[in-house]
């Protein structure tokens, strides 16, 4: 009976967590059930890799009304692979976010903090699951209520502000998706992710499917960050609290993504995205321009978490360009770069939230000489640093080696020239929080700071040394991103 | 708010229709226009005007502000629930057929649960917004 409902039971247990999380009213409470469930989620989404990993569909009909009429959910190789992403995170996340929450928040305020990441973690797991492109929507909206109402929690009152522009521009993406289902559901008559694709070939040439195509890339782009449409995301990542930073950063921009490959070679197919509506003249560009702005603006930030919400730009940029090379490979790099930018930035915003919580806060002035009061914490963020930045042996290497391999097939010289650019200049922004913080002097009025109890450092160190795992031990993700791969370029497989 | 007698009467005679019709429109949703939203609304109408005509402290003697999030919280549980008591009698996730004896009264009974726990849900959140506006101190 579990095994049949397992589809279900990944969204399902943190949804019906949530209300349980207000129901306890006690912090300590709330934060053991959500810790529960989201290892449960964990457990969940490595069973469902598991019964995929030869390539095989599952199919889960809710209410058992079969699609296309009802709703379907879907585990394929490529939905299983990002749930594993996200639920991987969630389950470190969560069990760290009892020490941190703790000093971050008042205690009235915590169940509700853990019954919201609850319904943010179900909502982006169904994103993933669904195969029913409307359920995409409501589920859109549960993840991204509950995100605005997790980053107004944070301790600065400025998080109201970034919550609020996050709220109109998020809600403004989710109308866009909204205007262009509504399109698409007049064309064909259905919601269904695998039924529009067997309608929307024979609508080729329809001016209202390329307004369609148009509204649900500008809407999800919206969601995901993509450059210049990235301005809610610095202050969102800043001023939320350090563990919802960290789970934001690492699954939020990387499901949207996920929504908009479902679409391009899903939904809309590899024919249509790239020979009638040109995705890449847009995506190219705009992914070029998303690594080299967002890396430059992150070297002249003042505080840590400014400085790798803005690398988080530049990061979403190299997956946008790995889609646009319309190449296995560039596909492959993609994929790969979705699970290792997690890790990176899951494990770099949990050492920074164990900084905010010894110190309070997280401008590059208060961090001088902290290295030596904290050396495991500052081990931590270098790793995961030199992760960002691409040093072979970890796994940020690993997706721009697959990114430049996509580029030289297509003879791109300029653009390897700039991935190299563009981790040199994620050297120089790394270089400066590492500069201050092993070499600076201790300001001599500074209250004296102890290392982070390792209820945050071993959550942290877990990721870190994930980092290290899959950049070293690379069959497992560099296998499933290149099946999925070469599954979804299917049998336009090479350049369309 | 000065006491306005006229409010006052006519708030008072208008009120207990408005919380029957809600009522009505939370049963009767199966059968005809309505359900567990538009009646939680109607409902949570019913008390604003009451916190309208009478003042804010009445109403929340009436309905203690404590109360309403955990009641949010039990409406969503109720529907969630009735999912997973159809999963444990062996069917899909909201499968109202297997919660009777036939599939036609388990659906029956599946829909009217879980549009009471729609209605519960959307009640209680619509009183806790207007509470939290009328409350504010700063």
């Amino acid at each position: 009976m579990i095994a049949e409902n397992l589809p279900a039971l990944l969204v399902v247990m943190p949804l019906l967590g949530a209300p349980l999380c207000i129901l306890l009213a006690r912090g300590r409470w709330a934060w053991l059930l959500a810790t529960l469930i989201s290892w449960a989620v964990l457990a969940t989404s490595i069973a469902l890799l598991w019964q995929v990993r030869e390539g095989a569909e599952l199919h889960y009909a809710f209410g058992d009304w079969e699609p296309p009429w009802g709703i379907d959910y879907v585990v394929d190789r490529l939905a299983a692979y990002v749930l594993l992403i996200v639920s991987l995170i969630g389950a470190v996340v969560v069990p760290y976010a009892g020490r941190s929450v703790s000093t971050e928040l008042p205690s009235r305020l915590q169940a509700l903090f853990y019954a919201l990441l609850l319904l943010c973690l179900a909502g982006l797991l169904g994103i993933v699951i669904t195969g029913d492109a409307f359920n995409l929507f409501v589920l859109l909206e549960i993840s991204s209520l509950a995100t605005y109402s997790l980053i107004a929690l944070g301790r600065d009152r400025r998080a109201l502000t970034a919550a609020y522009q996050y709220l109109i521009m998020g809600t403004i993406g989710a109308t866009f998706y909204l205007i262009g289902i509504g399109l698409l559901y007049m064309l064909t008559g259905t919601l269904n992710m695998a039924d529009l694709s067997e309608r929307v070939p024979a609508l080729t040439g329809s001016s209202t499917l390329h307004t369609a195509f148009a509204f649900i890339t500008v809407g999800l782009a919206l969601k995901l960050a993509m450059f210049p449409l990235h301005l809610w995301l610095p202050n969102a990542y800043a001023f939320a609290p350090s563990v919802v930073s960290a789970f934001l950063a690492a699954t939020a921009t990387k499901v949207a993504l996920y929504a908009m490959i479902r679409f391009i070679y899903s939904v809309f197919g590899v024919e249509f995205t790239f020979t009638e509506m040109h995705i890449q003249a847009l995506l190219l560009p705009l992914g070029i321009a998303g690594v080299l702005i967002g890396s430059v603006v992150a070297v002249f930030q003042h505080g840590v978490k400014r400085i790798h919400a803005y690398s988080s730009v530049a990061q979403i940029g190299y997956m946008l360009i790995g889609i646009g090379l319309m190449s296995v490979t560039g596909l492959t790099a993609t994929l790969l770069h979705l699970f290792n930018h997690a890790l990176m930035k899951a494990a770099l915003f949990l050492a920074i939230g164990i900084l905010s919580f010894r110190l309070g806060d997280t401008c590059l002035r208060s961090l001088s000489g902290i290295a030596r009061e904290m050396p495991w914490t500052m081990a931590a963020f270098v790793v995961s640093g030199l992760s960002l930045i691409g040093v072979p042996g970890t796994v940020g290497f690993v997706s721009k080696w697959y990114l430049i391999l996509g580029a030289l097939e297509q003879g791109w010289w300029p653009l390897v020239a700039l991935v190299i650019l563009a981790s040199l200049i994620a050297v120089l922004y790394m270089g400066r929080v590492i500069e201050v913080a092993y070499f600076g002097q201790r300001p001599d009025d500074a209250p004296p700071v102890r290392e982070a109890p390792l209820a945050l450092l071993v959550p942290t160190w877990i990721m870190v040394a994930a980092n290290l795992y899959f950049g070293i031990e690379t069959s497992v993700t560099v296998g499933l991103a290149s099946e999925i791969a070469t599954g979804l370029m299917g049998t336009a497989a090479g350049t369309p | 708010m000065n006491d306005d007698i006229v409010l006052t009467v006519i708030g008072k005679l208008l009120i207990p229709f408005i919380l029957l019709f809600a009522l009505y429109v939370q049963f009767h949703g199966d059968f005809g226009p309505g359900g567990g939203f538009q009646a939680g609304v109607l409902f949570a109408a019913g008390i604003i005007l009451y916190a309208l005509t009478n003042g804010t402290a009445a109403a929340m003697r009436l309905i203690p502000p404590g109360l309403l999030a955990p009641l949010a919280a039990l409406g969503v549980l109720l529907y969630g629930g009735v999912g997973v008591a159809t999963m444990l009698l062996g069917r899909h996730f909201l499968n109202y057929s297997v919660l009777a004896q036939d599939a036609v009264h388990g659906q029956h009974y599946g829909i009217l649960l879980i549009e009471l726990g729609v209605g519960i849900t959307v009640a209680a959140v619509m009183l806790l917004i207007f509470f939290a506006f009328t409350s504010r101190e700063d």
